[in-house]
């Protein structure tokens, strides 16, 4: 059992839908930015809705399916766009790692629901509500799968007729941007935590000129986290704590 | 109708995307974990953030090259402190929305 689990009012799906569902809006927003965009590039390309649909259902990965739908088109085959989705979509790995910690003793088979729907984005938003907000398996999983929802809603949509939508209309595809920035101010804990967050961020935007593809986002945090070990262990923490 | 082509490549393409979603919740939920583990998975979420945010805010283009005078960027900078301010995702989300749709009309 979890922490704060006992309280009979946290364990009721009903209020766990509502918060869930709630808390998903900053992610619907840039989704449905998002999702239109890609619904039209999708149907220029000469998918049909119901494939779009189809796809968002099945990968829901945001990044990978515009990278597939641009090699659908140039004419690619099944192993390439497989081993390259693979790859767009290694990051997870990292995010499902530190997602394990919350999710302690779970069954396997809401386990396996919960992994569906994790993102950039809703790992993002759980792992700041987990920490910050009174925030359980339920919440995260049906803000997971609100997301999912509004995804494959406006990946359709677009398909159908997004290109009569204004582009970038009231700063929408700023949403998600604004929203990484604001929960990684809330992942700032010390002094540490912003020196890994800056070498991280730094060594990202040097590897992603260097090396094409995104295997930039797993180098760069894998090793910033690892210096963050090193540093915590050597001490020196308490020496940039002091200096806070 | 979907052709069988197509739905064998979304197929493949979700499967390999689910694994790595899903071994990880397996297998780490499961069991305690060294301590350096779990002082290195505290990290992840500040690094990968990071590691997120700032290609998208200072290079563009394809091959990707460094521009550090993009509206992303200058948006960015008052954004993070209404972020530190008031602590509030509404208020960063919307204030970050405004500001870019502003800066957007501007240029």
């Amino acid at each position: 059992m979890r922490p704060g689990d006992s309280q009979e009012k946290r364990n009721d799906w009903p209020h766990a839908i509502r918060d869930g569902m709630l808390g998903a809006w900053p992610i619907c927003l840039g989704y449905l930015a998002i999702g239109l965009a890609f619904g039209v590039i999708a149907q220029k390309a000469g998918l049909h809705p119901l494939e779009i649909g189809c796809m968002s259902l099945l990968v829901y990965a945001g990044s990978s399916q515009f990278i597939a739908v641009s090699m659908l088109s140039a004419g690619a085959g099944f192993f390439a766009i497989v081993i390259t989705t693979f790859t767009v979509n290694l990051r997870h790995l990292l995010m499902s790692s530190s997602l394990s910690i919350y999710l302690r003793g779970l069954s396997h088979g809401w386990l396996s629901a919960f992994a569906y729907g994790v993102t950039d984005e809703s790992f993002a938003l759980n792992v700041a509500n987990f920490r910050e907000r009174d925030w359980d398996w339920r919440r995260a999983l049906v803000l997971n799968h609100t997301a999912n929802l509004a995804w494959i809603g406006s990946t359709v949509a677009g398909g159908y007729g997004g290109q009569f939508i204004p582009a970038g209309a009231f700063g929408i595809d700023y949403a998600l941007v604004a929203m990484f920035i604001c929960l990684l101010i809330f992942q700032i804990r010390g002094a540490l935590y912003l020196v890994i967050a800056l070498i991280s961020g730094i060594a990202a935007v040097l590897l992603s000129i260097c090396i094409p593809g995104n295997a930039y986002i797993i180098i760069a945090s894998t090793a910033a986290a690892t210096l963050g070990v090193l540093l915590k262990r050597s001490g020196l923490s308490r020496k940039l704590g002091e200096s806070s | 109708m979907i052709q069988t082509d197509y739905l064998l490549i979304v197929i493949g393409m979700g499967l390999v995307t689910y694994i790595p979603r899903w071994l990880p919740l397996l297998f780490l939920s499961r069991r305690g974990l060294p301590e350096w583990f779990a002082e290195w998975l505290d990290f992840i979420p500040a690094a990968i953030l990071s590691a997120l945010i700032f290609p998208l805010l200072a290079t563009t283009g394809e091959p990707r090259h460094l521009d550090l005078l993009r509206p992303e960027l200058f948006v960015a900078l008052p954004t993070l402190i209404v972020a530190i301010k008031t602590r509030s995702l509404a208020g960063t989300v919307i204030f970050g929305m405004v500001l870019y749709w502003i800066a957007g009309k501007c240029i």
